[in-house]
């Protein structure tokens, strides 16, 4: 048997250099007895062991699941972390396999002392011991020997303040600039109580909702333990106890009667907001319209109705098919990607949009979720219709010479029937209303076609269409 | 009015504010007091500094500004025809309240919302200003969530973004018509637009401060819904959920269960709150945002959940010729799918994998619950032979520790 000494329970440093020496002379785990004999060294193992000769080397996962191991409270950490160090010689992978005995069981303590430390990050409560200069101070009681690891937070936190954390196993200190860390502290050193903590025991007794009274649940994540220096838990005794009477008043209390004034201002103001089916005399009507349109079930899952945007009496008017993703959160329309492929199509034909007037056939957004995102889903011909009450009003107060139909929803739209692109496109077609229209691609159409020269050849058509359109509308100069 | 001491005010608002869910302070961007002038961090994991006896976590101050309101939600306790006692902080109450807490390790920071006086905007401008006073006069760095007035203006909300860490703004019904009857001046429009800006908003932002040392706006939104106050069956509510997250990049949806209330109208139910539906929710939810469910998968619309296993286990139970499946073989897209093997567990189980063939044992040590996998899983030395088409498996997957909640 072979007895080795460390500096102290955390000594991480000292148990490296002694792990590294002992596996060098072949020495079994079995053999190895780990003691810890605090004041036995006068000064500290030196902080970087230089490697001696025959070193190896190990995962740096290793070392870093042993320097998180070698702080839990219990005794056979020291044996488990040589075992693991032993093992690695034979299996140099062995911390890549969580279901290895040793391995799991070193992930436990590593899981345990990461807990004790966000515990303490959690639940220690300072004291203001002094107000010039603002100084705090804690009694706190970690469940592993964290508060040298958990002290950092504190110095990030609470920067600008003065403060000491008193635990059993080791003290902290910050003043502004550095973290001092000296020998535990007794129970009888910690600050008394502060004028706040009243305050906070109300907060802490009015957010508890007592129609959900959970113990366990509260057990679990507070255990017992941290209780003592926690000046809220000294209620929750009382609480827990009130609870199911509180509760159960609740639910027996019948109602009571609404407050006079408050009864008679609800039925001046009872308003109803319900679609009205007028038909709208401007474009701003249209905007709102759309807006309380309940002609088809588009609206359920859209932010909003999405109407035409431009000049009120433009002369030349775009059709889309329907709002995208960002048109239906910004409430504009041809904004996101295939918008921005028409107005760089529209800018080379040479037709300026602000003096166009741009709408849909479909003022809603037609998608369906899929994980986070929200799929396009082409509208069908009922939700065509029903919104041509809209489309139609929007022709009738805008009065363009031209309508541009993009796509084949908008061509169904605008023509009334369906009616091919591919054959129609390119020529001026003649509307029963002496309007004129041109019929060409959708813009994501662009965007979807995979091949480079078939997408350059229908850009240049799509722009000649445009150009057609500006010259009919006699946009262009 | 009698004037209120800061404890009433205190108690009144903290209890005005109990029925928000939503205490994460968790997702705002790495910072800390080192090089300022006040206090305050967020290290991106949130902190629970307490839990009240109900088991929620107790991170954030959640307290209202005031909760005298203009409107008469019926499902609010802080509703304009409530008999409840009314109190409102002042700027000045909440920052020196807010920082008090802070600076003893009480809180993460604040949760503020409001009840509407006056009108959206007036309400709005108030908890901003209590959001800046904290941000530029006492550079407080530690977490602030504001809830949106729906209708106050896009200006203010863009400007309640630049100080807090998140936003949200509650839908608090599943079902546009039922939000019509319950909460008759609350415009589901008003709410989706604004929940729309704010995505164009936090996206928008997002991109120069990839670059930028501090980012200046806030990183993500969320809501509530409450379940049970009106008719909407569990499939209704995930959808709509569904439909919230692809719409409005969502971080969270709360679900909360409809609670009794003092002085509840009389238009809603008076009974416990229906704790574990609510769990249920929570738990297709999660199957949703991380295990690669789609929502008609879990449940249809106009369908509840089976409240005696969770939505996964309901998934296997429905689809049993997909099982059993090979832990040593199967894909991470199918581990996911086994009841009782939580995300981590899986990773685990790929990792561990490359270096051994898992047994049962080993699967309980990364983590797995091996009573609910094991009639739906092969593994070395282990096959569940006729378990996983036997008629009595159901019953043996039924928690009956979870049904003691009430």
């Amino acid at each position: 048997m072979r007895v080795v000494r460390l500096a102290s329970e955390i000594d991480f440093d000292g148990w490296r250099i002694a792990a590294r020496r002992l596996r060098a002379k072949g020495v079994t785990p079995e053999t190895v007895i780990w003691k810890v004999e605090r004041d036995l060294f006068e000064a500290p193992a030196p902080a970087t062991p230089s490697a001696p000769a025959g070193a190896f080397t190990v995962p740096p996962a290793f070392v870093d699941l042993a320097r998180s191991v070698i702080l839990h409270r219990a005794p056979d950490r020291l044996p488990l972390l040589y075992r693991l160090l032993w093992r690695l010689e034979r299996e140099p992978r062995l911390i890549d396999n969580p279901a290895d005995p040793d391995v799991a069981k070193a992930r436990d303590m590593q899981k345990a002392v990461s807990r004790a430390i966000h515990k303490m990050h959690a639940f220690v409560r300072f004291r203001l011991v002094e107000t010039d200069p603002e100084t705090y101070a804690a009694w706190f009681e970690p469940a592993h020997r964290v508060t040298e690891a958990a002290a950092p937070f504190f110095a990030r936190r609470f920067t600008t303040m003065t403060w000491t954390i008193l635990t059993p196993d080791a003290c902290v200190a910050w003043d502004g600039e550095t973290l001092k860390v000296s020998d535990g502290a007794d129970p009888a050193e910690a600050p008394s109580e502060d004028a706040q903590e009243e305050l906070w025991r109300t907060y802490y007794a009015s957010i508890f909702n007592p129609a959900r009274l959970n113990e366990k649940m509260m057990r679990q994540e507070m255990p017992k333990r941290y209780w003592r220096n926690l000046p809220e838990a000294r209620l929750i005794p009382q609480l827990i106890e009130t609870a199911q009477a509180r509760a159960a008043a609740m639910v027996a209390a019948t109602p009571s009667p609404a407050p006079d004034r408050v009864l008679k201002a609800a039925m001046r103001q009872a308003r109803d907001g319900s679609y009205n089916s007028d038909v709208p005399t401007s474009l701003e009507a249209v905007a709102a319209g759309v807006q309380l349109c309940r002609r088809c079930d588009l609206w359920r899952d859209a932010t909003q109705g999405v109407p035409g945007q431009g000049a009120a009496n433009a002369r030349l008017m775009f059709v889309g098919e329907q709002p995208g993703d960002q048109e239906d959160l910004a409430g504009l329309p041809f904004i996101g990607p295939a918008g921005q492929v028409f107005d760089e199509a529209l800018s080379e034909a040479g037709v300026p949009r602000d003096r166009t007037y741009v709408t849909n056939a479909v003022k809603h957004f037609k998608h369906e979720p899929r994980g986070k995102r929200r799929i396009h889903k082409t509208p069908g011909g009922g939700e065509v219709q029903a919104c041509r009450w809209w489309l139609d009003h929007e022709r009738r107060l805008v009065r363009p010479r031209v309508i541009v139909a993009l796509g084949a929803t908008a061509a169904n739209a605008v023509m009334g029937k369906a009616t091919p692109i591919g054959v129609n496109r390119g020529k001026a077609l003649q509307l029963p209303d002496q309007t004129r229209a041109v019929l060409t691609y959708h813009p994501s159409f662009l965007l979807r076609l995979p091949d480079p020269d078939a997408r350059a050849r229908a850009r240049a058509e799509f722009i000649e269409d445009l150009r057609l359109a500006g010259e009919l509308a006699g946009l262009l100069d | 009015m009698a004037v209120l001491d800061l404890r009433r005010k205190l108690s009144i608002l903290a209890d005005a504010a109990k029925y928000d869910a939503s205490c994460a302070s968790s997702g705002g961007e790495k910072r800390d007091s080192v090089g300022g002038k006040g206090v305050g961090s967020t290290e991106g994991m949130g902190i629970c500094h307490a839990y009240a006896p109900d088991g929620r976590c107790i991170s954030l101050l959640k307290i209202l500004l005031t909760n005298f309101c203009i409107y008469d939600c019926a499902y609010c306790i802080n509703r304009v025809s409530s008999n409840t006692p009314r109190a409102r902080f002042t700027v000045k109450e909440v920052v020196d309240l807010t920082l008090n807490f802070y600076k003893r390790n009480y809180i993460e920071g604040l949760f503020l919302s409001s009840g509407v006086i006056r009108n959206g905007d007036y309400t709005m401008e108030e908890m901003v200003r209590i959001a800046k006073s904290l941000r530029l006069d006492h550079d407080f760095r530690g977490y602030i969530h504001l809830k949106l007035i729906p209708e106050a203006s896009p200006e203010l909300a863009a400007q309640a973004g630049l100080y807090a860490d998140r936003v949200s703004i509650n839908i608090e019904l599943p079902q546009d018509d039922s939000l019509k009857a319950l909460a008759p001046e609350k415009d589901v429009g008003d709410i989706k637009r604004a929940m729309g800006r704010m995505r164009l908003a936090i996206e928008d932002k997002a991109e120069p401060a990839r670059k930028a040392p501090r980012r200046t706006f806030a990183r993500s939104q969320s809501t509530q819904l409450i379940v049970g106050a009106d008719a909407a069956k569990d499939g209704d509510i995930l959808a709509r959920s569904a439909s919230l997250y692809g719409a409005y990049r969502l971080s969270r949806v709360y679900y909360s269960a409809f609670s009794p209330i003092p002085d509840s109208s009389h238009r809603l139910p008076s009974s416990r709150p229906p704790l574990l539906r609510e769990h249920r929710l929570y738990q297709a939810d999660w199957l949703m945002r991380f295990y690669g469910f789609e929502q008609p998968e879990i449940i249809g619309a106009g369908e509840d959940l089976d409240l005696s296993v969770d939505p996964k286990t309901g998934w296997a139970l429905r689809h049993r010729d997909k099982f059993p499946i090979d832990i040593n073989l199967a894909d991470r897209e199918t581990l996911l799918r086994v009841p009782g093997l939580g995300a981590k567990a899986v990773d685990r189980i790929l990792l561990a994998r490359r270096q051994t063939r898992l047994t049962l044992d080993d699967l309980k040590r990364v983590g797995a619950v091996v009573k609910r996998a094991k009639a739906f899983v092969v593994a070395e030395g282990w096959t569940p032979g006729m378990a996983t088409d036997g008629e009595h498996l159901k019953a043996r997957l039924v928690e009956p520790a979870q049904l003691s909640l009430f």
